[in-house]
């Protein structure tokens, strides 16, 4: 029998390895489901992780769809750090792309250079209002953040169907529930000719370097470090919880809205209720998969969009049911998850002494803390 | 263009060389027919329904197409892609059938001039975009009627899903229906807000009919309300597809989606090159709109009535939409023996007097 | 009169999954592990219930088939968060998602197929009763089931060793694993536990609720069980009060509209998330009785060192 034993220090040739591992795995596993599907494995594998990565177009649709999975991911995994647990994103990307969405349907049809900035800023505001919700009944109340943000994705969804049937439906559209088509210059500018990938994905870009420097180089992101791993030291320190989960949540809640904005203003064009499709949930997802750090949520956000759009081309060419991706996606992340655990332990047969180190735990928070 | 187009462009065109060289070697190549769902096609209603249609398509033309399709694709950011890539990918006709697909058909279509269009729903077109509906609300007046004449309770249940056009106008054309059997015939309107959540739906039919509602209705896609109207031995409509299996005893009738005849003459025009955008909303006359056989439950003196107002609004004598109607609050809409513009229903966001319930302004 | 009752027995049918899916829940988070599939093990639940009754003919092979799905989903969770040690958030959510994907894939040849009503309990003499005979003694039964297992889960933990010992692990995991507990095995029962009643809410929706199979019908179900358990503030009882308090809302709230309530149908939608949240608060608000109540070691990752 084997037993998992804990390295003295993290493997660092293990942190590479490991996605490797998985995706292997991930390989073997979806031979097996292809074939029982009888579908050809070869074939769906090609199309789902290579196909996507051969032509410009698809390549620009990786950052169309991998743009909001990284800012939204980038903002989560600050708060995550510090077990400040904001399960609510996609609640927040709704309220964004409402709040910003509703500044350029205020200016219809003027705008100018100034237009954009001030959408975004919006949009930004708007997910830090929504987040705010949940700060305040966490640091005024007790109350469990993870099921406040989670409660409020609903009623954001809600709202978006309620305002865009209503207030925000297009004067010309035979109310059918959608906003005007915005403005040109309300839409975000093309990073690539005749495509959809947009500026936003620079904005992803500069969000995850801001955030680099935030984590590894200033002294709130130590703060925020210790409170995640050791609350009660970092309350001995002096640092404030209060501080923590509200900067938790303005810099996640913000990015989310932003993300949402950029939706709305970049692929989509317009408000419709069905704009919120789940890029909140998926970026927990990345940002555990990126392990927190945000060159690691880039990788995980651009594979994550992968699978997504080879996905897509293995659904449109040989007629695969969405239902196969999925599953594959689901055994994916169970591989990626579950091979992390090699960074810090090592196989060995059972019986040998173990040597004393503990893996670094993230704990979320249900319970208020101390 | 930049740097990277160009590169792309020339690969691009480098690779589209070798495919023709490929491909000029086969015989004539079949048609590629693409459709776009935005639910599962195992809805058992809307989307399931356009399914039948491709298979129509299959069925018609066996090896000189080529069908494939897409299913949950959402209204969002992700349908822009999925039907781009469908066009890209050598689709010659492409079915978007869902209202949210709208402004992706039309911006992916302004981008490829050669492939057709035929998007479901919507009221927007441009020279490669057709677009097509059904006159469910003809068959929403017929069903308003037989549940009128066979309501005991003068209370009929609805379940709608939101208040969209489409959906206020069957409300309407069903209660105008209703009227002129028993004019003092009660709607109890419910919105679930979801075009599918069985659970809820089953929910909401049996708050209608604790209510004292003893038929139902549905503007929603799941047959869990008919399976609830047979589990307490009352009466309902299905909706989009046939839905006696759920409900052999229960079911009245259900407004059918008929797609087929309309999918295959649409790629019988590609195929002959005579294909031309159009604007298509049918009815009953041209049979997109069918009701399915009527249940045991239905007398006969039901049955002749419900079949009389089905020839004369395929005759054009009867239109379900005629005046005099009042809106819900009073203000006069259409004169005495005015008949509504199509532009009018499309657009439809007013309950007729009568009906009671407010929607979003 | 009438009307009350059958508004009471709606309830009493919106409630019960959650009832089934949360007081599951409530063991795996006492044993100190937070797993958010619970969407993704009801949804298993609910197709494997409802293939295995249209198989086999027979409701309780349904309902084992459901709770035992439930519990595969569970242990699978359990391999890769207790074994592999990997994030319960994460897992969690990608425990959903091929809930979701797999439920799918083997519902496909069942879009269609539909069961008779399933039977409601009927003991001669005691459901005659007016009102209070379908209250009390009509309902299905695995509504009383389920209330059994509030009551059960209750005296289990309060009353039993075993019980006990599963608080511990939850409140200390050390101590508990240096007292000798074996403190993985514990939770890996926790929540293969919590993964069998998880598939029981299912069972019920497929079985009872609608009853038919159709794609992701759990529609958000499992997120509210989630809840709920904290909303209960992890004490069972509360569990059901809690549930039964949703789905109240829910149901009244179809009803207002039937009644030709005037205010948008989006805004009562939002009622029963809004009434979580103001009773979340109302109950967090007294911080010290909160933090006797919550497992300490709610979601964090153990490894016995010695």
């Amino acid at each position: 029998m084997f037993k998992l034993v804990p390295r003295k220090e993290p493997l660092n040739a293990m942190l590479y390895a490991t996605p490797f591992i998985a995706l292997l795995l991930t390989i073997v596993a979806g031979f097996a489901l292809f074939s029982a599907l009888g579908k050809d494995p070869a074939q769906a594998m090609y199309l789902i992780f290579i196909k996507p990565l051969t032509s410009y177009n698809s390549l620009a649709e990786l950052l169309v769809k991998g743009a909001p999975l990284i800012l939204i991911a980038t903002g989560l995994a600050i708060g995550f750090r510090a077990g400040v647990w904001n399960i609510g994103a996609e609640g927040q990307f709704t309220i964004g792309a409402i709040t910003g969405g509703s500044v350029a349907l205020a200016f219809y049809p003027d705008g100018g250079f100034w237009l954009l900035p001030l959408m975004a800023l919006a949009g930004a505001l708007g997910g830090m209002a929504w987040a705010a919700i949940p700060a305040l009944l966490r640091t005024r109340f007790n109350a469990s953040e993870i099921l406040v943000s989670l409660m409020l994705v609903y009623v954001a969804t809600l709202l978006l169907s309620l305002l865009v049937h209503g207030p925000l439906r297009d004067p010309e559209g035979f109310n059918f529930p959608e906003s005007r088509l915005f403005q040109d210059s309300a839409l975000l500018p093309n990073l690539l000719d005749g495509t959809r990938a947009n500026v936003g994905f620079l904005v992803a870009l500069v969000a995850v370097g801001a955030a680099y420097i935030y984590i590894e180089r200033l002294i709130f992101g130590f703060q925020v470090k210790v409170m995640g791993q050791a609350p009660r030291a970092a309350r001995y320190a002096g640092f404030s919880e209060r501080r923590i989960v509200w900067s938790s949540f303005m810099i996640s809640g913000g990015l989310a809205g932003m993300a949402g904005l950029f939706e709305a203003a970049g692929p989509v064009g317009q408000l419709v209720p069905s704009l919120p499709v789940g890029y909140g949930f998926t970026a927990i997802i990345v940002a555990f998969l990126g392990r927190l750090h945000p060159v690691g949520i880039l990788f995980a956000g651009m594979l994550m969009a992968l699978t997504y759009i080879g996905g897509e081309t293995a659904q449109i060419e040989m007629s695969l049911p969405s239902a196969t991706t999925s599953v594959f996606q689901g055994m994916l992340l169970f591989f990626l998850l579950g091979a992390d655990v090699l960074v810090n332990f090592r196989l060995a047969r059972a019986g040998k002494p173990l040597v004393a180190t503990k893996p670094a735990a993230q704990s979320p928070a249900l319970e208020p803390a101390e | 263009m930049n740097r990277a187009t160009r590169l792309f462009a020339g690969l691009g065109a480098a690779l589209g060389l070798a495919l023709a060289v490929v491909g000029g070697a086969g015989a004539a190549e079949p048609l590629k027919v693409a459709f776009v769902y935005t639910g599962p096609i195992g809805d058992h209603g809307y989307s399931y329904q356009h399914d039948v249609g491709r298979k129509a398509v299959e069925k018609e033309f066996g090896d000189k197409v080529k069908v494939s399709y897409v299913e949950n694709v959402s209204e969002g950011p992700d349908a822009e892609r999925v039907i781009e890539q469908l066009a890209a990918s050598g689709n010659k006709l492409i079915f978007t059938t869902s209202f949210g697909f709208m402004n992706p058909t039309i911006k992916v279509a302004a981008r490829h001039p050669d492939v057709k269009f035929e998007h479901a729903t919507g009221f927007k077109t441009a020279k490669n975009v057709g677009i097509y509906n059904a006159r469910f609300y003809e068959g929403r007046y017929i069903i308003g009627q037989m549940a009128a004449k066979m309501s005991k309770s003068g209370t009929i249940g609805y379940i709608a899903s939101f208040p969209i056009p489409e959906v206020v106008m069957g409300i309407n054309a069903a209660y105008l229906g209703a009227k002129t059997v028993n004019p003092n015939i009660k709607f109890k309107i419910i919105w679930v807000s979801s075009w599918f959540d069985p659970g809820k739906e089953s929910d909401a039919a049996k708050a209608l009919v604790d209510q004292g509602a003893d038929i139902l209705m549905q503007h929603t896609d799941s047959p869990a309300a008919m399976k609830l109207a047979e589990e307490r031995g009352i009466l309902a409509f299905g909706q989009s597809s046939d839905m006696a299996d759920f409900g052999p005893k229960a079911q009245l009738t259900s407004i059918v989606d008929d797609w087929n005849y309309y999918y295959i003459s649409r790629v019988k025009a590609v195929m002959d090159g005579s294909w031309k955008p159009d604007n298509v909303w049918d009815g009953l006359k041209e049979k997109m709109v069918e009701l399915a056989p009527y249940g045991p439950a239905v007398p006969d003196d039901v049955k002749k009535m419900a079949d009389e107002t089905k020839a004369k609004i395929i005759s054009g004598e009867l239109h379900p939409f005629i005046g005099p109607i009042a809106k819900q609050d009073g203000t006069p809409w259409l004169k005495d023996g005015e008949k509504a513009q199509d532009k009018d229903l499309l657009s439809m966001n007013f309950f007729v007097q009568g009906v009671e319930g407010s929607l979003p302004k | 009169m009438d009307l009350v009752l059958n508004i009471l027995l709606g309830v009493a049918v919106a409630a019960t999954p959650l009832v089934f899916a949360s007081i599951g829940e409530l063991i795996t988070e006492r044993s100190g592990v937070l797993n958010l599939g619970v969407e993704g093990m009801m949804v298993m639940g609910a197709i494997a219930a409802f293939a295995a009754t249209l198989a086999s003919g027979s409701y309780v092979v349904g309902i084992v088939a459901g709770a035992a799905a439930g519990a595969a989903m569970g242990a699978l969770f359990g391999l890769l968060t207790l074994s592999l040690m990997s994030n319960q958030v994460a897992t969690g959510l990608a425990l959903t998602l091929f809930g979701l994907g797999l439920s799918a894939l083997i519902g496909q040849q069942f879009a269609g197929a539909s069961l008779p009503q399933f039977p409601r309990v009927n003991i001669p003499v005691l459901t005659a009763i007016p009102f209070i005979g379908p209250l009390i003694f009509g309902q299905d039964a695995l509504v009383y089931l389920s209330i059994a297992l509030v009551l059960g889960v209750g005296w289990f933990l309060t009353k039993t060793r075993a019980g006990l010992i599963l608080r511990a692990t939850g409140e200390n995991h050390d101590a508990a694993h240096a007292i000798g507990y074996p403190v993985i095995g514990i939770r890996y029962l926790a929540v293969t536990f919590g993964g069998a009643c998880a598939g029981l809410g299912g069972a019920y929706l497929s079985l009872v609720q609608t009853p038919l199979w159709v794609e992701r019908m759990t529609a958000g179900r499992g997120w509210i069980a989630l809840a709920l358990v904290v909303f209960a503030s992890w004490k069972p009882l509360r569990v059901l009060g809690g549930a039964y308090l949703f789905g109240g809302i829910t149901i009244l709230q179809l009803h207002s509209q039937a009644l030709g309530l005037k205010i948008d149908a989006q805004i009562l939608s939002m009622l029963p998330y809004l009434a979580t949240i103001v009773v979340l608060v109302v109950i967090s608000r007294d911080a010290t009785r909160m933090k006797l109540n919550a497992p300490s070691c709610l979601g964090k990752v153990f490894y016995a060192t010695s």
